[in-house]
């Protein structure tokens, strides 16, 4: 640059004599401001304005049909003292743990067997998707029946073949009722866990694993060595989204239990949605709500920070 | 080291047999490459030494074991991929010493061991970097250290070099080349690329739809090609071959073409007066002369330290290359004459050498 500089005759310096107009009318940058402009008014009002006046209302006292007054973080000191509120975080952190948990398990396992060849291969993979394409609510029911105290499957099927005598509480009792709305989440999240590592698999080249059989590479040290470290920036993305999902979730168990037995399976998002609407105190349900957002942060965080940029990833491809 | 016996091999996908009865005996050390155009089974047959195909019939023996149901981690035998088949998650250490640390090597015996194959391959500033962060050239080096740090029984190279620009092919083919005379160790190299075999083989096993044309050293298959599959496929620019009938004249032996042009041989095989037949006369042995065959030129191509011609004589097309500056411009009438001694005379039904 320095050199380019230097042989230029001064007198080649050019001098714009353009009007401002013209000048912001050829500026690529004045240009782009513009095309930017559509999406961001988007994103303003459907995202984050809502977003800020659910934060601002957790400060203020609102209720359903009247405006509320600022009350600084009253909504706040109330729930750190309401234990409802802190069961309801207790069941958000244990469902979203376990159930993350065994759908990265169970998702992983499917994605490692849906990679082998076959026979009808691609409509194996259509069935897996299928509890992910049917709509929330009507999964929800079918599992409410499945779950029913009296006309439940399950406990039919159990008391023919002889193994209980009574038919099983399943939403009725406590730990029963999260383990059911539990399954149920893992039963629709894992479609997704599955297919998309399943994409992530087929990202990695066989030759590698030729590679690796012949410098004498066993199934799992291929797995450990090969398949889980390429796989790892997908394991975060997938992971990420799946826990975010998942602690945000609300549709399920509002369908299944509505947060009983004697809120037992109370998720953040529930209550909020119980004492924000039901009961029309919206301050205090969106401060239950806003409540949400640091564990969603440190969630993304973690992924970011921990997983998705890795050493090798970096650098230019020379080919 | 070993000496690798494949004998009367066949391969099937499904019921389509691509490998049909292969026979191929690779002594102790030798720098065999088998070179062949795309489809013709030698990367299947690299594979099926290699263990990563099954072996539908015939044997394959390293050294004096028979592997046919020997897993490839046991075969003791070591690959380079055409695309190198490196780990992107490892460095080019780890990627070097990753069979050493499969086999619960002792962590200072795979450091002195990949500490010795990099400064061999000149890898050693390197090998703290990622295989995003190396060349092409980098790169297939790295695949060479992988394979040298296992010290194994046979090396196998899969098109290893196709991946790679003009100039750097030739440069790695030398240092492959040089490689092998420094470690002596059984080589099978699998190419599509004739001058790579020509350049770097000690042995030579041209292949063409699934069987073996011709084995032999590189100047074998350019002195007396087998068939005229070899004949065309060795040499580049290629053979030319014209049909034409085998004549006697006064007990001097030549072929005539169909334009009435007399080609001269040195020996005619058995008398066989009007036999038809394919004359091969490579490029290099055709002289421009005041008679011989007269022919047409079509398009001169100076490449500096020799000149290329394509002649045409009525419908055939005829390569010429000189070394002397001839002055020669398209559509001049010249004679060319090709030398007796070293043209070649083919069966016109089975291609076959006569």
């Amino acid at each position: 640059m320095t050199t380019m500089q230097t042989s230029m005759p001064a007198q080649a310096v050019y001098k714009d004599t353009r009007s401002l107009w013209e000048r912001l009318r050829t500026n690529r940058n004045w240009l782009a401001l513009w095309f930017m402009l559509p999406t961001a008014a988007f994103l303003i009002l459907f995202l984050a304005y809502p977003l800020g006046l659910g934060v601002w209302m957790s400060f203020t006292d609102e209720r359903i049909g009247r405006t509320g007054i600022f009350i600084g973080l009253e909504n706040y000191e109330w729930l750190w003292s309401d234990s409802i509120f802190w069961l309801s975080v207790f069941n958000t952190l244990l469902y979203t743990i376990i159930a993350s948990a065994i759908k990265f398990a169970v998702g992983l396992y499917l994605a490692l067997l849906l990679n082998r060849h076959m026979p009808f291969k691609a409509i194996i993979r259509a069935i897996v998707l299928v509890p992910f394409i049917v709509p929330t609510v009507l999964s929800a029911i079918a599992f409410w029946w499945i779950y029913d105290a009296q006309f439940s499957i399950v406990s039919w099927s159990l008391i023919k073949l002889g193994l209980i005598d009574h038919n099983i509480n399943f939403l009725g009792d406590p730990n029963m009722a999260r383990a059911s709305v539990i399954f149920a989440n893992i039963w629709r999240g894992v479609p997704f866990v599955a297919i998309t590592l399943l994409a992530g698999l087929q990202t990695v080249s066989p030759s590698l694993y030729e590679a690796a059989t012949l410098d004498g590479a066993t199934d799992w040290q291929r797995f450990r060595y090969i398949t889980y470290p390429l796989l790892t920036p997908i394991i975060a993305v997938v992971m990420t989204f799946s826990v975010l999902f998942t602690f945000t979730d609300f549709q399920l168990v509002w369908a299944l239990t509505r947060g009983g037995p004697v809120n037992a399976t109370h998720l953040m998002a529930t209550l909020s949605y119980q004492r924000g609407i039901l009961s029309g105190r919206l301050g205090e349900g969106a401060a239950i709500a806003t409540a949400m957002i640091p564990f969603l942060l440190a969630a993304i965080a973690i992924s970011w920070f921990g997983m998705q940029r890795r050493k090798w990833q970096q650098g230019s491809d020379n080919d | 080291m070993a000496s690798v016996q494949i004998s009367d091999v066949r391969k099937s996908f499904g019921g389509f047999e691509v490998l049909h009865g292969v026979s191929i005996p690779i002594e102790d050390g030798a720098f065999v490459v088998l070179v062949g155009p795309s489809g013709c089974g030698k990367s299947t047959l690299l594979r099926m030494l290699a263990g990563l195909e099954n072996i539908t019939s015939g044997t394959i023996a390293i050294g004096d074991r028979v592997v046919n149901n020997v897993q490839p981690k046991e075969r003791d035998i070591a690959m380079v991929f055409q695309n190198y088949a490196l780990y992107p998650h490892m460095t080019v250490a780890q990627n070097m010493g990753f069979s050493l640390k499969l086999r619960n090597a002792q962590a200072g015996d795979i450091s002195t061991r990949v500490k010795k194959a990099a400064e061999i391959l000149d890898l050693t500033p390197l090998l703290d970097r990622y295989p995003r962060q190396l060349s092409g050239g980098q790169r297939q080096r790295v695949a060479m250290g992988r394979a040298i740090v296992r010290d194994p029984q046979v090396f196998l190279f899969d098109e290893p070099l196709s991946n790679l620009d003009a100039k750097l092919r030739v440069a790695m083919r030398t240092e492959i080349k040089e490689l092998h005379q420094r470690l002596k160790t059984t080589t099978v190299y699998v190419t599509h690329d004739q001058i790579e075999a020509m350049t770097m083989a000690d042995k030579i096993v041209v292949m063409h739809d699934g069987i073996v044309e011709q084995i032999g050293s590189p100047l074998e298959l350019y002195d007396q090609p087998e068939n005229q599959f070899v004949a065309g496929f060795i040499g580049s620019p290629a053979m030319n071959f014209l049909n034409g009938h085998l004549k006697v004249n006064g007990g001097q032996p030549y072929v005539e073409t169909e334009n009435g042009s007399r080609l001269p041989i040195h020996a005619a095989p058995a008398t066989s007066d009007g036999r038809p037949v394919v004359y091969g006369v490579r490029p290099e042995h055709l002289d421009l002369a005041s008679d011989g065959i007269e022919a047409e030129v079509a398009v001169v191509e100076p490449t500096g330290s020799e000149t290329q011609i394509v002649a045409r004589i009525g419908s055939q097309e005829l390569i010429a290359v000189f070394r002397d500056r001839h002055q020669v411009a398209p559509g001049d009438k010249i004679h060319l004459r090709p030398r007796a001694e070293v043209a070649h005379l083919f069966d016109k039904d089975t291609g076959r050498r006569l």
